[in-house]
């Protein structure tokens, strides 16, 4: 069998070998049971004690969402001073700018939201200081905080009725004692030895056995990686993110930050299971989103090894499939699995460029996007996937001509509204804004900014499209890849995605929190015949449904002007 | 509400302390021990620094084997691909452009031997990389501007060869850098 299928199903297989295990860990971790990792428990008490926490008391949802919002508008302030003086502060080897105050404000946004999206370079945009202070603090921390408002949702539905939901701060910090931080500590060092740079040391600086002179970007940027995959951040240390040869190094190194990056979300759902204690739940929305996760992976696949048809009509060889953009040592194949797992999960990193993969695979990578629940971002994905159950419970519930219930709760007018009023942001955030984009483009292309209007776009016709719809669907799932032809570091790009980036992290996070909330105060109806079973196999192809028709209509539109209009006249 | 506000300032201040000191100088100094001291492992002749293992760099000249095409001219201090979408025309024209360079200065190829990577840019602008078919069609012209036996060149590829990890999994390749050093050793 070729050697880049069999590369990419043992990556598959090992991330399952990895990520079920630690589910039933984290279930336990959160539920306050016994596990391995207590001797980290004076660790835990020391930071509570220094922040002034006690995790005895207990918060409801409207208590839990403010202690979030909290934090992450402190981080926002704390992260966008920092960027703008950086050029004044320690750490900065290579003598790096500050940022312009829209960069810093679309940066600050896209790193506290967990996404990622970069419109500066790591070589010559960043210091150190900034990297690891600001960007990497933020990958930690920002991972923790939809790791802890997914556990809020858990514990909303552990118990009959109730409105205790347990400590926030309690699941922030053991998010990044019990998971982040130990497991970032493996993988940076497993990267190190394999080449990637760690230590402090600024720009080197060679003459090539050719005669040239050539500057080397270096700095700590295995600690980075790591956590920007565990914590499906995605922003990279260097500008060509994981495809640069520092930051992925090998195949080897490929399969490690491709399964640390699946690892977390799959093992979000093993644990929502484990710890509501109905584990055919967690199975059932597990086999959902896995199949998901192969209906784009295998079209993909099929695009890329494909090749470039029309640099088949010139004549060349392309036996492994299409390469520009894509790196040697991992081939089409490994590229177009990470393609497909970086959009559906939100990390947003990327070992190959997007712009340059086949239009069709483009449009699987839009729609892994768009649905962003097929496993998802780190603790959100499971938030959003939430939103769809609700939606599905509702339908269902509207077919037999009952209240829809889930999981022994009503639910009624009020949690339907937040889910409706979730579900239709999406295609408002991507669409409203593309919109804009492409009127500003077509009708005020010399507007006085940083990159002209009509200077964004690095390719003509659909392509160009797509390239700005690519830019607001990857922001308003919290993504953080492009398709970076786009000229985006200007007034216009920063701004716009910034809003989209902010309102697309925060109300999806508020929502389902605040649904969970609502239906865990309700009364408890036990189980009886007339109930709708929400762990079967019929519920699961209803949720699917659901999820397949709710996106077809909002995006198909969108996604016939840009790469599907690309896809066809290329048959030409 | 004036309690989280302290809250969350504590806690950010613990955390920066955990999450930017303590955890990053960790693995610098545990890395300290890796190749390259985790500064970048560096490839050394005659005591000079030619280059990084990693990182591709550009060759022109026809007794070296060229590596592939870069949207940045191989500059280690910003990389970068060339984010061309696959239908766009002046891209296609660049791809033609390289063909007949390569056609040009490798007599005796076809068009088919080509292996669509020498002819596209890499994803970071610094694949140190390229196919084994890559490396087959260049062959011919290194062998001759050396003046040496073609038999001597198709050994050092195969000595350069990358195959698979583990022999099953990806694709192999040829590092550039490496063949070219051991070409200049002979």
């Amino acid at each position: 069998m070729n050697t880049e299928l069999t590369g990419i199903i043992a990556t598959f297989l090992l991330t399952l070998v990895i990520a079920i295990p630690l589910g039933k860990y984290l279930a336990k971790v959160f539920a306050g049971e016994k596990v391995w990792t207590d001797f980290l428990k004076p660790l835990e008490t020391g930071i509570y004690k220094l922040s002034g926490i006690n995790i005895k008391e207990q918060m409801n949802w409207k208590q839990q969402l403010k202690a979030l919002l909290t934090i992450n508008i402190l981080w926002l302030f704390y992260g966008f001073f920092v960027l703008i003086f950086q050029d004044k502060l320690p750490f900065n080897p290579d003598g790096n700018p500050a940022m312009t105050p829209d960069l810093a404000f679309n940066t600050i946004i896209s790193f506290v939201a967990n996404c990622n999206l970069q419109h500066y370079s790591g070589e010559s945009g960043v210091s150190y200081l900034t990297q690891q202070y600001v960007l990497m603090f933020l990958q930690f921390v920002s991972a923790a905080t939809g790791i802890a408002a997914a556990v809020v949702l858990f514990k909303a539905f552990r118990d009959k009725t109730t409105t205790e939901l347990g400590n926030f701060w309690e699941f922030f910090v053991k998010s990044i004692t019990r998971l982040l931080l130990p497991l970032s500590l493996v993988v940076a060092l497993i990267l190190t030895f394999n080449g990637t740079p760690a230590s402090y040391e600024g720009k080197d600086q060679f003459i090539s056995l050719q005669g040239d002179t050539v500057h080397v970007s270096r700095g700590p940027a295995a600690q980075m990686i790591a956590i920007k995959h565990l914590g499906t951040n995605g922003g990279g240390y260097f500008g060509a993110n994981s495809a640069h040869p520092f930051e992925n190094p090998s195949y080897f190194t490929n399969m490690v930050e491709l399964i640390a990056q699946v690892i977390i979300p799959i093992a979000m759902v093993i644990a929502f299971g484990y710890f509501i204690r109905r584990k055919k739940l967690a199975w059932t929305i597990f086999g959902v989103m896995t199949i998901g996760l192969f209906m784009l992976l295998i079209p993909m696949l099929n695009s890329e090894l494909g090749g470039n048809p029309a640099l088949a009509k010139m004549g060349i060889s392309q036996t492994t499939g299409a390469m520009e953009g894509k790196e040697v040592r991992f081939g089409p194949a490994a590229s177009a699995y990470w393609a497909t797992v970086t959009t559906i999960i939100s990390t947003g990193s990327v070992n190959s460029m997007h712009d340059s993969t086949m239009p069709m695979s483009g449009t699987w990578q839009l729609l892994g996007m768009m649905i962003n629940s097929f496993y998802g971002g780190c603790g959100v994905g499971l938030l959003n996937y939430f939103i769809y159950l609700i939606v599905a419970v509702f339908i269902s519930g509207l077919m037999v001509g009952r209240t829809p219930e889930f999981l022994g709760h009503k639910v009624e007018a009020g949690e339907i509204k937040i889910a409706a009023i979730i579900t239709l942001l999406s295609p408002f955030l991507i669409l409203a804004g593309t919109a804009i984009a492409s009127y500003v483009f077509t009708s005020h292309g010399d507007a006085a900014w940083a990159v002209q209007p009509k200077s964004w776009l690095n390719n003509p016709g659909f392509h160009g499209f797509s390239e700005m719809l690519y830019e607001m669907t990857s922001s308003n799932a919290n993504n953080g890849s492009g398709f970076e032809g786009l000229g985006d570091n200007n007034i216009f790009w920063n701004l716009s995605t910034g809003i989209v980036i902010f309102l697309g992290r925060f109300l999806p996070i508020i929502g389902p929190v605040a649904i969970a909330g609502l239906l865990g105060a309700k009364k408890f109806i036990p189980e009886s015949a007339g109930t709708l079973k929400t762990d079967t196999k019929t519920f699961a192809l209803m949720t699917f449904a659901v999820i397949l028709v709710l996106n077809a209509l909002s995006y198909f539109p969108a996604l016939a002007l840009g790469p599907l209009a690309e896809y066809f006249t290329m048959l030409k | 509400m004036k309690k989280y506000i302290i809250q969350s300032i504590r806690l950010t201040l613990v955390l920066l302390v955990l999450l930017c000191v303590i955890y990053p100088i960790t693995v610098a100094f545990i890395g300290k021990m890796s190749k390259g001291n985790g500064g970048g492992e560096k490839i050394t002749k005659n005591g000079k620094t030619v280059g990084y293992a990693l990182l591709g760099q550009s060759f022109t000249k026809p007794q070296y084997f060229w590596g592939r095409p870069s949207a940045v001219a191989y500059n280690a201090a910003g990389s970068a691909g060339s984010n061309k979408g696959p239908s766009n025309p002046d891209y296609l024209k660049e791809v033609q452009s390289r063909i007949d360079t390569l056609l040009k200065y490798n007599p005796g190829i076809k068009k088919t031997d080509i292996p669509a990577d020498m002819v596209t840019a890499s994803g970071s602008g610094l694949d140190p990389n390229i196919s084994e078919q890559g490396a087959a069609i260049q062959i011919q012209r290194v062998a001759k501007a050396r003046n040496i036996d073609a038999k001597k060149v198709k050994e050092l590829i195969a000595m350069n060869t990358l195959k698979p990890f583990m022999g099953v999994f990806g694709p192999s390749s040829v590092n550039v850098l490496k063949l070219n050093l051991a070409l200049d050793e002979l």
